[in-house]
């Protein structure tokens, strides 16, 4: 088989047995590489060659100004043993991974069952649901900060007017990864919008069939809901993992905002964390490695470790969804 | 328990009507009092964004008068307009040439097969779900090397070259294309582009529409891009990373920080409401099927 087959080709023309054995020669169809050449450059340029540079890097002291020098495993030794922030990065990161991933999951499935019940202005309530995970992510942080802000945050004063005394919050190293679940929570819509499409997909006669052979609720969930759901919420879990792996913006934004000094970037590192470590992320780390520090090398062994641990999931997603074979698909 | 009785089937189950009309007020009362939590947020946002600067000292949540004025003060402190063009110039450029590279790309995948396919699709699924912070060091050292560090280039210039999330979209919604509309296409004589551009593009006008809009709001909301490349150089910030320092930078002013704020969400939520079905399609057709 030379350049392309087309589809169509195959289920339409009747193979003759002589096309069997040799199959006749066909030509490049410069329309399709045409096509395709950009986005496969892009592949090379954009994402295989950073992979493979990165693992190059990591065995390298390297930043812009000096050269390359070949240093071994080093970084890898230094990462594992010596670095004296990394464990509690990837603590943070893996706290996020199993907080905060469950509970969108649980808070999108719950509204979803509420809005697939909710036959009139369901379009009224589904934008009302929507509507924060729109707000850009920046914006949605500064706003949490604000409103939960210890001194004069509304949130703190109506907790105040029933009689109860707020936490400090974004400023608590306790509490300030729980006020970002909340952030999470707010903005979980999208994961909403795809359950809610899941569970409105989930054939009625199959409900009213398993009604009619005496089911009640608790078992129409478990036998027909559930299994219908399993392909979105195997999806919505693993890229809410692999989204929880690269967790920066909000924790980073947040740090800023709290502190009330300038964020990262110029002057790198000074809210970095804020309050105490508790919001420094794994993500964050790299990046106050290599351009803080401006580390390349040792900001490249670090990705390479993220690399390897998003592989994992990456790999089961590939596993499992069969309509990422072209083949499988229509 | 309590997810799992949402969940519960249809209202038509046998019940008693006293019991079914006390399961709908519930439902309805969760859903009212659910949508007032998701709501108040933006609301108490907007108040503050209306108040005195004094009056944000103090432990009130309602703006005793209403200082519109705040708004005005918000582009004398930063170069606001500016920003807004630069997120402008980002999100526009990147959706337009993000289209121009993977509509082509998108439509080979979906109705091509050719020997290498599932393979090009498998990198490009890959690249969509790793992490960014993955490439992100030799990718930055590329941009440095070019000198287009400073600039939000390095951000527009690889949407030439496809994007893997809006491809493997795009292939989504163009598989859903009748193959007798591209066969006849092509028996009539019509070239690939031809079949793109003609029956392709018009059928799946709704799904571009979207990986258009989830660019566009990619690159508008995106704070690790432009933190990366144009920290050093304000003039080339777009808003969002503009938001992220005002506060640092300009003091402890709540009642300016949020009007900043307001401003930053009103353009996404106005296109939302433009567009507000093709994004819903969008998103459901992200996580359905895969």
């Amino acid at each position: 088989m030379t350049a392309t087959v087309l589809e169509s080709e195959r289920a339409t023309t009747p193979a003759p047995a002589r096309q069997l054995t040799r199959r006749p020669r066909r030509r490049p169809r410069w329309a399709v590489i045409s096509m395709l050449a950009p986005a496969v450059l892009g592949l090379a340029i954009f994402f295989v060659y950073p992979l493979i540079a990165s693992i190059f890097f990591s065995f390298t002291r390297y930043n812009l100004i000096g050269g390359i020098e070949f240093i071994g495993l080093r970084n890898y030794v230094y990462l594992f043993t010596q670095d004296p922030q990394v464990v509690q990065a990837a603590l943070n990161t893996l706290w996020f991974v199993v907080i905060l991933v469950p509970v969108r999951i649980i808070t999108a499935l719950a509204l979803a069952g509420l809005l697939a019940r909710a036959k009139k202005a369901s379009g009224f309530w589904r934008t009302v649901f929507y509507l924060p995970a729109l707000v850009p992510p920046v914006a949605s942080v500064v706003a949490f900060v604000f409103l939960f802000n210890p001194g004069t945050g509304p949130v703190n004063l109506i907790l105040k007017s029933i009689g109860i005394q707020g936490p400090l919050w974004f400023n608590d190293p306790a509490w300030a990864k729980p006020s970002l679940v909340l952030l999470g929570v707010w903005v979980m819509g999208d994961i909403m919008i795809i359950f809610l499409a899941a569970l409105l997909d989930v054939p009625r006669e199959l409900y009213e069939a398993s009604s009619l052979d005496g089911a009640n609720g608790v078992q129409q969930v478990r036998h027909v809901t559930i299994p219908h759901l399993a392909p979105v919420l195997f999806f919505s879990v693993i890229t809410g993992v692999i989204a929880a792996l690269q967790y920066f913006t909000e924790a980073a934004v947040a740090s800023g905002v709290a502190s009330g000094k300038a964020t990262i970037g110029q002057g790198a590192g000074v809210a970095i964390g804020y309050p105490d470590d508790s919001l420094l992320t794994y993500a964050q780390w790299i990046y106050v490695r290599g351009f803080g520090n401006y580390q390349f090398g040792y900001a490249s062994a670090l990705a390479v470790v993220l690399f390897v641990v998003a592989s994992v999931f990456v790999l089961i997603m590939m596993r499992r969804v069969g309509a990422f074979n072209p083949s499988e698909a229509s | 328990m309590t997810t799992n009785a949402l969940l519960l089937a249809p209202p038509r189950v046998k019940a008693g009507r006293a019991r079914s009309a006390l399961v709908w007020v519930s439902e309805h009362l969760a859903l009212v009092i659910l949508a007032v939590l998701f709501l108040a947020p933006v609301v108490f946002v907007f108040f503050t964004s209306l108040m005195t600067s004094q009056q944000t000292l103090t432990a009130s949540l309602i703006p005793k008068t209403w200082q519109w004025s705040n708004y005005l003060d918000v582009f004398r402190t930063v170069p606001l307009a500016q920003w807004f063009g630069n997120s402008a110039i980002y999100a526009i450029s990147s959706t337009v040439l993000m289209l121009l590279s993977s509509v082509p790309a998108a439509y080979v995948l979906a109705k091509i097969r050719f020997r290498g396919s599932s393979i090009i699709f498998g990198a490009i699924i890959i690249a969509m779900l790793l992490p960014p912070q993955v490439t992100v060091i030799p990718v930055y050292v590329m941009w440095a090397k070019l000198h287009l560090t400073g600039s939000l280039l390095p951000l527009i210039l690889p949407n030439l070259l496809g994007d893997a999330f809006s491809i493997f979209l795009l292939r989504q919604f163009f598989l859903t294309v009748p193959k007798e509309y591209t066969d006849a296409a092509r028996m009539d004589g019509c070239g690939d582009w031809t079949i793109l551009w003609r029956i392709v593009v018009p059928m799946a006008r709704p799904g571009i529409a979207a990986a258009g809009l989830f660019s566009f709001f990619h690159a508008w909301n995106d704070y690790f891009g432009p933190l990366l490349y144009t920290s050093e150089n304000q003039a080339a910030w777009p808003v969002s990373y503009g938001l992220a320092t005002f506060r640092g930078a300009h003091g402890t002013d709540w009642s300016i920080t949020m009007a900043m704020t307001i401003l930053v969400m009103v353009p996404v939520v106005l296109l939302f409401f433009f567009a507000q079905k093709v994004f819903v399609e969008g998103i459901t057709l992200t996580g359905v099927k895969g």
